[in-house]
């Protein structure tokens, strides 16, 4: 889901900018390797791809069909550091190009789908993805990318003070919940069509103990979306909650600063979590 | 004459194990125009690969005098220019001029100088009036030449073409022949078209799985493999 | 695509197109903020901002309702919560979603239809954006067309022959996935030809001279000015 500009409140997107640009410069470090520029051309034309791919239809059943999104295919592909700045290249030329998405919005969008979105598509393959799990693991990348983007930017919204009446907010999630099965198989399906073209092309997970802190991150940002999309469910609303915190407009009370502490959560462990990945890379 | 190309028995085995080049020799003497028959897969692109160096196989390959391996590479591949055959791989850059400048900021070019360089390069070809267009909107006649004054600009001694005349229709073959013909560098062909490689080669070298069948002048070459689609 | 009339207009002399691609970026950042800060007499504000953004698409030689139409891309998706505002009570909102939504989207519109997008991500290096990102970028955008090309016709193709089923869907993206791979190599190639050693250098400097800075004062005061007359004007 891509955010336009006015739907978010200053505060929110003003924080998401600001958490969203060190995380980006973190992945294009990561990505290029050094000095050495020559992967910018296969991360570019990846990137095409993913936005070809999405014309494809995939027929899920009564005359509806689903594309792909293309986080997790590319984290298991290209990994995850490629996979996030390609998807920043892909929201950055949606945003300018075809005005889909907003400009300030864009730290917003790509904390959900570049960074957490990568994250959460990798994690079940780099735990799973070597053992008879693989074909699970890679069906659960793309359902947990395409949830995790999807609550994140929900929760976004109400933080934002979006009005969503109750009945609106249980459709979402269940298309939420569609969209992240159907991404799912397509990974799935793409994956395993790929490798009986060229095995190669699927990497395999390489082991290690950032996975501990991507699991914590994880955990932490999606528990923090779904307490505040399920707090709004409550008679006195999100809005309640994010006025406390002072960061969308109209006025009540509630218990205040959850969203702001889970941002504030993700920030330090992504954070802690480049510092690891440094040190084991170094 | 000097020469601009010596090779002798080259050989070349794909990652695979399968033997692309089985001992080929081969002399280019400079302003010299030859033409590269033979069957698809016979070896020919995998050879030309080999004069800058994209390849490396084994027996000797010499460029203007050089020895085709590390140190000299640099050098080669400015004495070398190679079109391929898809100009959209060729043209990776978002503006025609930024494309023809590439190689010239590569050389050590300031920006400024690389800029008139590039753009005395595509007048050359006639395409003086596009550079700022993107390559996606050229013909293919048009991103052709952009390929070729990308590979002028930087004046090499050698220009080898991988099948140029595909997707040209006869006006943009023709035009690509005149402008060929008028350049002084010596040429590898690499064509199943033979009116084009008529109007600029006399020379030709037949490919045969990896192995030089035969070669000589053109029309015997043709004629002694059939190579020639003509009624008469 | 339909993005071929944005890149035609692009590629116009007007003054606008002229100026400096950071001095738009620049008065672009302005018009968007003040329009997502602004909270008091919306509606008199949209308008204004609306008037002067018209006015840069004329002095632009872009037809403004051809802009303007194409800016209402976004209003489907902001009028469903636009509507579920408005039934919850809150119609200043529903109002607000959309005009900031749409303005937003025409202001983005106005800087990609005077400036190529290939100036205008060097300019982006101007706000220290990372270098290998805005290079991946570029590339993208260079085999945008392309690929997509591709995709659309294996979508005729696969049409003409009454639709692909899921797998064979599947095995239409690997395809493509594939294709993009070997042209990647093909493109590593064609660079070390021509002597690339893993550095790109930049051909353009982006000169920015007392137009640019005039300009800039002007393009991004007038919305200042608006919201200051709008915020307090009584």
């Amino acid at each position: 889901m891509h955010i336009p500009d006015g739907f978010l409140s200053t505060p929110v997107w003003a924080a998401l900018d600001a958490l969203a640009a060190p995380a980006a410069g973190f992945a294009a470090r990561r990505a290029q390797h050094g000095f050495d520029e020559s992967k910018a051309p296969l991360l570019g034309v990846m990137g095409a791809f993913v936005f070809a791919a999405q014309m494809i239809n995939f027929p899920v059943g009564v005359g509806t069909s689903g594309h792909l999104v293309g986080g997790a295919l590319l984290a298991c592909t290209l990994g995850p550091a490629a996979a996030s700045v390609v998807m920043t290249a892909i929201l950055a030329i949606q945003a300018l190009v075809f005005q889909d998405g907003g400009v300030l919005a864009l730290g917003a969008n790509v904390l959900n789908m570049a960074v957490v979105g990568v994250l959460a598509g990798y994690l079940p393959y780099h735990l799973w993805g070597r053992g008879r799990m693989r074909k699970a693991a890679i069906f659960a990348g793309g359902a947990f990318s395409v949830l995790a983007s999807a609550v994140l930017a929900l929760a976004e919204l109400l933080l934002s003070g979006v009005h969503m009446p109750a009945p609106a907010m249980g459709i979402s999630l269940g298309l939420f919940a569609v969209s992240a099965l159907i991404e799912g198989a397509i990974t799935m399906a793409v994956v395993g069509a790929l490798e009986k073209i060229q095995p190669g092309f699927v990497r395999q997970p390489a082991p290690g103990h950032s996975v501990l802190v991507s699991a914590l991150g994880i955990t932490a940002v999606l528990l923090a979306a779904g307490g505040v999309v399920f707090a709004s469910t409550s008679p006195d609303g999100i809005e309640h909650l994010a006025m406390q915190a002072g960061i969308a407009k109209p006025l009540s009370s509630y218990g205040g600063g959850a969203g702001v502490a889970g941002t504030g959560l993700i920030f330090l462990l992504l954070l802690a979590g480049g510092r690891l990945w440094r040190k084991r890379s170094a | 004459m000097p020469a601009v190309v010596e090779v002798r028995g080259l050989r070349y085995r794909y990652p695979d194990g399968t033997e692309a080049l089985k001992g080929i020799d081969f002399d280019l003497n400079e302003g010299e125009s030859v033409a590269l028959l033979g069957p698809n897969g016979s070896g020919k692109s995998t050879f030309a690969l080999h004069l800058n160096g994209l390849l490396r196989g084994q027996g000797e390959v010499r460029v203007c005098g050089m020895d085709v391996t590390g140190a000299s590479l640099r050098d080669v591949r400015r004495k070398v220019g190679l079109v391929f055959q898809d100009s959209d791989t060729q043209l990776f850059m978002p503006t025609v001029l930024e494309d023809v400048a590439f190689g010239l900021l590569n050389q050590g070019l300031s920006p400024e100088g690389a800029r008139k360089t590039a753009q005395t390069a595509l007048e050359l070809v006639g395409m003086g009036r596009s550079s700022e267009r993107g390559p996606h909107h050229l013909s293919a006649g048009e991103k052709k030449r952009v390929a070729l004054a990308g590979i002028l600009a930087l004046e090499p001694d050698l220009l080898i073409l991988d099948e140029p005349t595909t997707f040209l229709d006869p006006p943009g073959q023709r035009a690509l022949a005149d402008l060929l013909r008028n350049l002084p560098q010596a040429k590898i062909l690499i064509t199943h078209d033979m009116p084009f490689a008529r109007a600029i080669c006399s020379r030709a070298v037949f490919f045969h799985e990896g192995c030089v069948a035969a070669e000589g002048k053109l029309e015997t070459v043709a004629a002694r493999f059939g190579w020639d689609f003509s009624t008469h | 695509m339909s993005y071929n009339a944005v890149e035609e207009w692009s590629r116009g002399s007007s003054p606008l197109h002229r100026r400096a691609a950071a001095a738009k970026l620049f008065s672009l950042t302005v018009f968007l903020l003040v329009l997502a800060t602004a909270q008091r007499r919306l509606p008199l504000l949209a308008g204004a901002l609306a008037l002067i953004l018209i006015a840069g698409f004329q002095v632009a030689s872009i037809p403004p309702l051809a802009a303007m139409w194409r800016a209402a891309a976004v209003l489907p998706f902001t009028g469903l919560f636009a509507v579920m505002s408005w039934m919850s009570g809150n119609p200043t909102h529903a109002v607000e979603l959309m005009l900031k939504s749409y303005l937003s989207a025409l202001t983005v519109l106005l800087l990609v239809g005077t400036t190529p997008i290939p100036e205008l991500l060097g300019s982006l290096e101007l706000v220290k954006a990372p270098r290998f990102l805005l290079t991946v970028v570029q590339f993208l955008y260079r085999y945008l067309f392309l690929v997509v090309d591709e995709a659309a016709h294996m979508r005729a193709a696969a049409a003409a022959r009454g639709g692909m089923t899921f797998q064979a869907a599947s095995g239409a993206l690997a395809v493509l996935f594939v294709r993009s791979h070997s042209r990647a190599e093909a493109i590593h190639r064609a660079m070390t030809a021509r002597g690339f050693d893993g550095r790109f250098r930049p051909l353009f400097e982006h000169p920015f001279g007392a137009k640019d800075v005039q300009f800039a004062a002007v393009a991004a005061g007038l919305p200042l000015l608006a919201r200051v007359l709008t915020d307090w004007y009584r």
